[in-house]
């Protein structure tokens, strides 16, 4: 609502000039896919210096999401968890990242220690990762074919003669 | 009974005191299910069982297999104790192959026996896809008395010369010469008495 | 210059440049320590017979099946005679689609799942994907205090568990084989805890989303302390066996050295991080459960080499026990999972009696209870390092994601830094200091 006055604060706030949410009581930030790696340069400089974790969600089954703060969702999200030793806390940032471009620019260079999740996550989803020193499978064998998590990917069970099996 | 005294006086005469005989197969066949080694193949959880049975509590050297050897060529049994990958079935079939015969293989656990709870894209639906199997263990993991209860199977159908049958008839084995007896006899599932 | 960490050593304390002004290249020793090489390049190379002249380094495979215990890990060393000059760990020889099955499983079973990732603490698996689920549910703060303090007992028994496993391969790696055969001895007697209580010596699913699986057994404080007081006289053995012995110090100090900056690039964390003194334990810093009502040291080693690895592990065993006796203290009475109808299925008797109590338990059961849209991320101390679980529920009874952060995936990045330079042997000493389970690496 664009009135002149100001009766309500706008309630998102933001960090890095990206969006911050709350979930469940931890703190989300919402990365446009230009600023990641800045970003998260910017969070190493606050204090956040280790980075936990990285890894990537196929929203193909969830095509009607929101993400919240009017960031246009994509099919594939890459989820980056970052801790400061010094100030004990946890940040998670949440980068878009689109099917038809499924490239990231790789964190390699600020967090070394991504290096085997990346290429998890390129192995599992299909995200490239630009400037990862060995973008190749590490789970699945070299010369396999598909990215098994994403959503249109079978399961891969074989027929049990079983009523209630998942398969 | 008395003792072997005077054995070259008593020549041939004391041959019914003095000797025990027996064939070479049942000796061989004996010794064959009483020193068996294992090649550690231990994968995952049930490696860690396999240790179990292997350490002091549940002793396995009390049956003959207290050392695991690495090295397949000194191996008997292959125990595959633990989920067989996509990436992991060509490493596993060569060690088999690296083995020299006699050999048996003991599929350790839900998961080499039949793919286990993972019934997916990543694990081989049994290990018996791969090598064949003579005895299967069941149990997620198969606590060691399960384990030693597969070995001692094992054991009694080597010392038996089932499992030397079988090769027999399938063309496979150590082409020791035995009785022709057929029997279409399939892997022993435990528990299934 | 910022001060971020300030280490403590033994010369004092070390300032650390802060990593924001360093390079990924400058944050390593040696340029280099990693080789990049793909699996099918190098199976070319030893395809190619050439002359090799003199000096030439060998590509060589450790792995994936040797009787180093730690499971399938699979090891390409480049070697200048004996002395190793750059390695790639290769994994996924256990990559069991565990997440993708997580996909098609409900809450209530994805424990069976999830246990068997690091199967030799699999309560802690457990433990942090029900904490998670619990988070989403919004029920975290309504657990009752007996299954909290449940929980932490489990957890404590299985960290000491866990550890007396690492004493005993360690032990087997280093050459002292003995010391494999007592390691057993001990987690025997944990194990067989454990099989009491839960039903099961490993892979237990026994922690769920809610509480626990059912409660402790009668006699249970007995059987601790039985536990408890034999601990202390075996680990006194185990000193003298192991950490005073000379070529137990020869084979382990200095070897497989690693610094505090490069832990915390690598995303090293528990023991490796500890054992560069930083002082950084989930259960001190971010307390779960009740963490922060039990009295217990963190064990901070000084050189980061495999000698303090070591020591840190054999002492979070006392710390271990400091804390289970302290939890026999303190065990709260009360009931052993949540009352919510949603989540915990009915008492077995009632079933029995009322026809809704057996709906209810239907449902639960094959159905499973249904977990509201969110993200949630919660990490937890293993053994090994912090495990974290990160699930995305969409609102059915099945996570749409789940992901688990396993503490050895990301350690294992740190082998190349630590085995360069050093020598074959010695290779052997690093990976089994770090202590990897290849089932939480491969997933």
């Amino acid at each position: 609502m664009s009135d002149g006055v100001e009766t309500v604060e706008q309630t998102v706030a933001t960090l890095h000039g990206c969006p911050l949410l709350d979930s469940h009581g931890q703190q989300v930030l919402l990365v446009p896919r230009e600023s990641y790696v800045s970003v998260v340069k910017s969070l190493l400089a606050d204090g956040y210096d280790m980075c936990i974790d990285l890894t990537g969600v196929d929203y193909l089954n969830m095509p009607n999401r929101t993400v919240g703060a009017d960031i246009q969702p994509e099919r594939f999200e890459v989820v980056v968890n970052l801790l400061s030793l010094t100030l004990r806390q946890r940040i998670r940032l949440r980068v878009q990242v689109p099917e038809s471009d499924a490239v990231l620019p790789s964190l390699f260079d600020v967090h070394p220690g991504t290096e085997a999740h990346e290429r998890e996550t390129y192995d599992m989803f299909g995200i490239f990762f630009d400037g990862h020193p060995d973008m190749t499978r590490i789970l699945m064998p070299e010369d396999w074919d598909g990215h098994p998590l994403r959503k249109d990917y079978d399961q891969g069970s074989i027929p049990v003669q079983f009523k209630g099996s998942n398969s | 009974m008395g003792l072997a005294q005077n054995v070259l006086d008593d020549g041939l005469g004391g041959i019914e005191h003095n000797f025990v005989t027996a064939r070479i197969e049942d000796l061989v066949k004996w010794a064959r299910s009483r020193s068996s080694w294992g090649a550690s193949f231990g994968l995952a959880c049930c490696a860690i069982e396999m240790m179990g049975t292997g350490a002091s509590h549940y002793d396995i050297s009390r049956f003959g297999m207290e050392v695991f050897r690495a090295s397949p060529r000194q191996a008997d049994i292959m125990i595959v104790a633990g989920r067989v990958s996509q990436k992991m079935a060509p490493v596993l079939r060569q060690v088999y192959d690296q083995m020299m015969e006699p050999k048996w293989v003991i599929s350790m656990g839900v998961c080499a026996s039949s793919g286990g709870m993972f019934n997916n894209y990543a694990i081989v639906q049994g290990v018996d896809q791969i090598v064949p199997v003579d005895v299967y263990a069941p149990g997620c993991p198969p606590t060691p008395e399960t384990l030693i209860h597969a070995i001692e199977t094992l054991h009694q159908l080597i010392e038996d010369g089932e499992i030397m049958r079988r090769r027999e008839i399938s063309g496979a084995g150590a082409g020791v010469e035995l009785s022709p007896e057929v029997h279409a006899t399939s892997p022993v599932v435990i528990g299934s008495k | 210059m910022s001060t971020i960490i300030s280490a403590g050593t033994h010369e004092g304390g070390q300032e650390l440049r802060s990593r924001s002004e360093l390079t990924a290249k400058e944050l390593f020793r040696e340029v280099g320590s990693v080789l990049r090489l793909s699996e099918a390049e190098a199976a070319k190379l030893a395809e190619v017979q050439t002359e090799a002249p003199e000096d030439q380094t060998m590509i060589i495979n450790m792995g994936p099946q040797h009787p180093s215990t730690h499971g399938v890990l699979r090891l390409m060393l480049e070697l200048q005679g004996e002395t190793v000059l750059r390695c790639k760990p290769i994994i996924g020889y256990l990559h069991t689609g565990m997440e993708k099955t997580g996909e098609s499983l409900t809450y209530m079973q994805g424990g069976t799942n999830v246990t068997r990732m690091d199967y030799l603490s699999p309560l802690n698996n457990e433990l942090v994907f029900s904490l998670a689920v619990e988070k989403l549910l919004g029920i975290d703060g309504d657990i009752p205090e007996r299954a909290v303090w449940m929980r932490m007992l489990l957890s404590e028994l299985n960290r000491m568990s866990s550890h007396l496993l690492f004493l005993a391969t360690n032990g087997m790696d280093i050459g002292a084989v003995s010391m494999m055969l007592y390691g057993w001895r001990e987690r025997e007697e944990v194990l067989r805890f454990f099989q009491k209580v839960t039903g099961l010596r490993m892979n237990h699913n026994f922690i769920r989303p809610g509480g626990l699986a059912a409660d402790l057994p009668a006699g249970w404080r007995d059987d601790v302390l039985d536990i408890l007081e034999s601990l202390p006289s075996r680990l006194e053995e185990y000193d003298i066996l192991m950490t005073g012995q000379p070529i137990w110090r020869e084979r382990l100090q200095g070897v497989g050295a690693i610094t505090a900056r490069e832990a915390m690039a690598l995303g090293a964390t528990g023991p490796i991080l500890r054992s560069t003194g930083v002082p950084w334990d989930l259960r001190r810093e971010m307390p779960y459960l009740r963490y922060d009502d039990v009295e217990f040291d963190v064990v901070v080693g000084e050189h980061g080499d495999a000698y303090d690895r070591y020591a840190i592990r054999f002492n979070e065993i006392r710390e271990s026990m400091r804390i289970v006796y302290q939890i026999l203290d303190r065990m709260p009475s009360g009931d052993y999972r949540i009352q919510n109808k949603k989540v915990t299925p009915p008492p077995r008797a009632r079933i029995d009696e009322s026809m809704e109590a057996l709906i209810h338990h239907f449902k639960i059961f094959t159905e499973g209870f249904k977990v509201p849209e969110g993200e949630v991320y919660v990490g937890i101390e293993s053994p090994r390092g912090e495990i974290g679980c990160y699930i995305v529920s969409d609102g059915s009874s099945t996570p749409y994601r789940m992901h688990m952060r396993a503490p050895s995936f990301v350690n294992i990045q740190a082998l190349p830094h630590m085995m360069r330079g050093g020598l074959v042997a010695d290779a052997v000493a690093v990976i089994s200091s770090v202590d990897p389970v290849l089932g939480e690496v491969d997933r």
